[in-house]
């Protein structure tokens, strides 16, 4: 009876529905139910049979709303973990309005990763949409309240193009089961489409990097989980050795990291960070091998966790500084040296050192690609790598904790905040020193061995040379300086480029109007002026016409009219 | 709240961190530089199992990692130059 009523109800909805409930509660009790909400899910989750099916009939529709199996499971451990290191991250926070968007949203996303049909998982990849934007929008500033705008624009078209699609590809097959969709047909492409907006590719990235630094402090660690690796996941599922994802995950690896290094707000650039980070899941949907899925989902796995990382110690930096703008930042691993610490911890996972999870489980990917010879591609993603030390290894840290001493003086982290990090960092040097952990619940069996000689020594050598750069390149003054700036991207297409280009045809009819209006006075007028002239009763026209005259134009006008009858 | 707030006139006075240590800094490069060194050096000592042959080359990934962090840097500035604006630019 208990079994089957534990099973009855889809992973993740059990946050969605007691979100509210548990809100209204006393604020202790609230914080503490909130804590116990995503334990309660992950147990429901682990106590499901491996592989489960439930289907709901909804009028002739059969919906698949819970579909359990080796690559949803993962994908719903870490979104549980995930979400339980935010709540507690968000525990001092006396926000009714984030805490249960918060679980609304963590909940969702967990749902729709077991949705087993395109329908079920239109409705969840919509309530991730809207739930989200009350994250950015409970930051309360007028920026956040425009970006969270547009952010939901493009979230909600993305769930659009998904329901378009769904919808075509069950004309051409009568089936809505979410599994393998390729990109053969018009349908397909639709929902590719979606996905991609979700996943951030290149030029369809637009929106993270605009709205996740404007979310709040805590928001932005829940934004930074669940939206992009749900698409990663639903990349994996219906598009699997798609080679179009191959350059197209290269293009997300190295682009960002560009803006990444002249970027002023931290966050944002932990951002383009995540967006870099996507592109080797990409790059693995799209090789689409055991060892290449394996990889994606280990490192989906390992990055929702230093990512929130992370952002944690940024958004802790955002509450005590005030500000995470890299230029107005500095020494402040003197006031707040835990922060410092997990951020570090943060910084060498994401960057791949050994004995971190970055390590263990980005090389697979690398692996994988190396397998197949894609050697372009092995280039950019090495490049790519170098990268990423720089941006999230050296200039996240290095320029709020460390370079000079901006004078700033703050309180550490409150204490729910060093937890909820010092967990993460944990998870971190734990999957990296025991990466068969993690290794073991991937969807296929790993026959794959991180910690070789070469792969230690040439990822070593890779980083601490890139390292060595940054020095050389600090201590000559070759670096970039940090300066107050904001970086153009393609979001400034829809914030200037349109807007700017709509005031233009606004203000082309105005010109034209009044044109046509100027011309219409004078064309009036000419016309008053002719009939003045022509009819008045001293013209040609107007005055008295002798009797013949009349009669005779009369006649020709009949005789005209009589040759026309015929 | 009071103790989100910044407190300015505090920052010159601060305590002296052990990274403001003179000698400090330098001791992190020369340790920086002695674990670059032993990386290569290790190369001599065993057989590289790479998928390309120009992988196998002794400190392949060690001079791909300075050329790529210097050239994405160089080039990041010149990005800098075209698409930098003030502070204010979407308001």
């Amino acid at each position: 009876m208990i079994d089957g009523l534990v099973e009855s109800v889809p992973p993740g909805v059990l946050l969605i529905v007691a979100a509210i409930p548990v809100v209204l509660l006393p604020y202790r009790l609230s914080q503490a139910v909130m804590l116990a909400l995503p334990v309660l899910g992950l147990m429901q989750l682990l106590s499901m049979p491996a592989e489960y099916e439930q289907t709901l009939r909804v009028f002739d529709y059969a919906l698949e709303i819970t579909r359990i199996d080796a690559l949803s499971r993962v994908f719903g451990i870490v979104f549980y973990i995930a979400a339980f290191i935010g709540v507690l991250y968000a525990a001092h926070q006396r926000d009714r309005l984030q805490s249960a968007a918060a679980l609304i949203y963590a909940g969702s996303a967990i749902a729709a990763v077991f949705a087993g049909d395109l329908l079920t998982l239109f409705v969840w990849w919509e309530l991730t949409a809207i739930s989200s934007v009350f994250l950015v929008w409970a930051r309360r500033t007028e920026a956040a309240v425009k970006a969270g705008q547009r952010y939901l624009v493009i979230q909600v078209s993305s769930g659009l193009l998904l329901l378009v699609g769904a919808i075509l590809l069950h004309s051409d097959s009568g089936s809505l089961a979410f599994e393998h969709i390729g990109i053969e047909s018009v349908a397909g492409w639709l929902i590719f489409l979606a996905f991609g907006i979700k996943a951030a590719f290149p030029l369809l990235h637009g929106w993270m990097k605009d709205a996740y630094p404007e979310a709040t402090v805590t928001g932005t660690v829940f934004l930074s989980g669940f939206t992009t690796k749900l698409a990663i996941y639903a990349l994996a599922r219906g598009f699997a050795g798609t080679e179009i994802l191959i350059p197209i995950g290269a293009a997300m690896t190295a682009f960002p990291i560009f803006f990444a290094v002249i970027e002023n707000d931290l966050r944002r650039v932990l951002c383009y960070s995540l967006n870099n980070q996507l592109g080797f899941m990409v790059v693995g949907v799209g090789v689409g091998t055991e060892l290449a899925l394996n990889g994606t989902v280990a490192h989906v796995f390992a990055h929702v966790i230093y990512k929130a990382l992370l952002f944690m110690a940024m958004g802790a930096v955002l509450l005590r500084a005030g500000t995470t703008k890299a230029s107005d930042l500095g020494g402040l691993y003197k006031s707040m040296p835990w922060t410092a610490f997990f951020c570090i911890i943060g910084s060498i996972s994401i960057s791949g050192f050994p004995l971190t999870s970055g390590f263990v489980t980005k090389s697979m990917v690398l692996s994988a690609v190396a397998h197949h010879h894609y050697l372009v591609i092995s280039l950019v993603l090495l490049f790519a790598s170098a990268g990423v030390l720089d941006h999230s290894g050296i200039k996240v840290p290095f320029f709020s904790f460390f370079a000079h001493d901006s004078g700033i003086r703050v309180k550490e982290a409150p204490l729910n905040m060093r937890f909820a990090m010092g967990i993460a960092a944990a998870f971190c040097i734990g999957i990296g020193v025991f990466p068969e952990e993690l290794y073991g619940i991937l969807p296929y069996p790993v026959d794959y061995q991180p910690y070789t000689t070469t792969h230690v020594v040439t990822m070593l050598q890779l980083l601490l040379f890139a390292a060595l750069a940054f020095v050389f390149l600090w201590k000559t003054g070759l670096y970039p300086p940090e300066l107050r700036s904001v970086v153009l991207d393609i979001d400034w297409v829809w914030r200037r480029l349109l807007p700017q280009a709509w005031s233009g045809v606004a203000e082309a009819w105005m010109i034209a109007q009044g044109w046509l209006l100027g011309h219409a006075v004078r064309v009036r007028q000419g016309v008053i002026e002719l009939t003045a002239t022509h009819l008045s009763p001293w013209s040609r026209l107007g005055e008295p016409w002798p009797t013949g005259a009349t009669a005779m134009w009369a006649a020709v006008l009949l005789l005209a009219y009589l040759l026309i009858a015929y | 709240m009071s103790d989100e707030s910044i407190d300015p006139d505090d920052g010159t006075k601060g305590e002296e961190g052990w990274l403001d240590r003179p000698g400090s800094v330098d001791l992190i490069i020369k340790g920086l530089i002695a674990a670059c060194v032993v990386t290569v050096a290790a190369d001599f000592f065993y057989h590289k199992h790479a998928e390309y042959a120009f992988q196998q080359w002794v400190g392949f990934d060690a001079i791909f990692g300075f050329v790529a962090y210097v050239s994405l840097i160089t080039t990041a500035k010149g990005v800098r130059r075209l698409l930098m604006r003030s502070e204010d630019y979407y308001d």
